[in-house]
This record gives C-alpha cells, sequence and structure tokens, in this order.
C-alpha cells in the first residue's frame, strides 16, 4: 500500500544537525498518525533519524537509500 | 504508543574562541533542542568569541601548532603572516560545501528553540567585552548561575 505522505522535506546537501533541525520543525506542524518524508544526502543522517525517532516517540516507518539519497518516513507519534 | 523516556536536561561550557571550537556546543544544543532537552550554554573565557556579533569574521582557525588540520601545514609556514585567515578562508570553504550551518545560523537555532545562553560576566570584564559587542538575548551572570542549571542536568559538557 503506498503510504499516504503528508509534507515531504528536502534536507539534500544539508550536514549534521540540520536534517535533524528541519524535521522536528516539520513534525511539529503535522498532527499524530500524519506522515513526514525527509530526503537527506548526510550519511549520518540514518543513525541519527533513527535515534532522533526513538528518543521522540516519533515512528521511522520506512528508508530507502538510492544513488547517496536517503528517504525516511516518518509518522508522528 | 511507546512509552515517552524521562526528562533530561544538559549544560554545557564553551571555553574555547576559534571557529572549530564553536561548533561542538552549538550543534549538541540546537540538537538537545530538537528533542526537548532544556539546554544551557555558559561561555567564558576565550568562548566569550563565540558570542560576538561580528563571530562571522572574528573567528578563525589557527593552521599553527594545528597538526590536526585537514591538509596540515607545518610549524614554520603556519607562523608566516595570513596563514590563519588562509586556513579559516578554507575551513569556511569546507563548511559551505559540505552544507554545515554557519555559526550565527546555529546560534539562531538555539535562540529561536529557547537553549539558554549566558555570558560569564565575570570574563566579558576582564576582557573588557560591551554588552553591544555581544548578541541580544543572552543573559549575564556567573558561576553560581551555571552551577543553578549544572546541578539539575543529566548531561553536562566542556569544549
Amino acid at each position: 500500500m503506498p503510504l499516504n505522505i503528508s509534507k515531504t522535506l528536502d534536507a539534500s546537501g544539508l550536514g549534521c544537525p540540520l536534517p535533524i533541525v528541519k524535521t522536528k520543525k516539520e513534525i511539529d506542524n503535522l498532527s499524530s498518525g500524519q506522515i513526514l518524508e525527509v530526503i537527506s544526502t548526510d550519511p549520518g543522517s540514518k543513525n541519527d533519524m533513527t535515534a532522533w525517532c526513538k528518543r521522540t516517540g516519533n515512528e521511522l516507518i520506512e528508508f530507502a537509500e538510492q544513488g547517496g539519497k536517503f528517504q525516511f518516513y516518518v509518522k508522528k507519534g | 504508543m511507546e512509552k515517552m523516556p524521562e526528562q533530561k536536561k544538559m549544560s554545557i561550557i564553551a571555553i574555547h574562541g576559534t571557529l572549530d571550537m564553536a561548533y561542538p556546543p552549538l550543534i549538541l544544543a540546537s540538537t538537545a533542542a530538537t528533542l526537548d532537552i532544556p539546554t544551557t550554554i555558559f561561555f567564558t573565557f576565550y568562548g566569550l568569541n563565540i558570542l560576538r556579533k561580528d563571530a562571522t569574521t572574528s573567528l578563525k582557525v589557527a593552521p599553527l601548532g594545528n597538526p590536526a588540520m585537514p591538509m596540515p601545514v607545518p610549524n614554520i609556514i603556519g607562523a608566516i603572516p595570513g596563514m590563519t585567515n588562509m586556513a579559516t578562508y578554507m575551513m569556511k570553504s569546507m563548511i559551505k560545501k559540505h552544507g554545515v550551518a554557519t555559526i550565527p545560523e546555529l546560534i539562531s537555532l538555539c535562540q529561536e528553540t529557547g537553549v539558554k545562553l549566558i555570558a560569564c560576566q565575570m570574563t566579558v570584564d576582564l576582557f573588557g567585552f560591551k554588552k553591544e559587542d555581544l548578541i541580544d538575548g543572552i543573559d549575564y551572570g556567573g558561576a553560581a548561575m551555571y552551577m543553578e542549571d549544572a546541578s539539575t542536568s543529566d548531561i553536562t559538557l566542556a569544549f
């Protein structure tokens, strides 16, 4: 089933901590259960996003990696 | 829903006033804000330079006595006038190329997200800084003001 994405955040080209800082800003604007798509090129964001979601009670429901681009699908908790 | 982790607090002391040493406290504080971890940074001694209004141009990185530079420079070369400016220029080019935020951007992020920035009043006086030299929206205080936050912090760091 395709994901119902509420918002897409393109954080390509940004280094730590900007992808996470921008993700937090976007998540704050969503309602519980809505899905944020985040695109990043920072390899560190793979582990960062996982840790951040775990700590904040949001859910990383899907992750994809293609040609140096990382796609995260975060469901607001 | 998964149980939220318990509330934590963080306090940081920033002691150094070089471009490279300005990054870690600001990156950690702005990230802590995304995790709803209230954070205080106490800027003392050379760390006060991070709060200067002209930090964009005043913060530098020196190649002299710095074997950890991405491209190490022998000390005898690093001592030549202009080498610090050259190393700073190179560092800033790398920062830009890699999409890393500038120091003023990180300071703004910290201020927007409620990170408490304290300038050490004693070193402000010692080094002859004026309030108008430093950015607006910061607190001024001493060790006791820092200790009030530090004593209830779960994470305390010094840079």
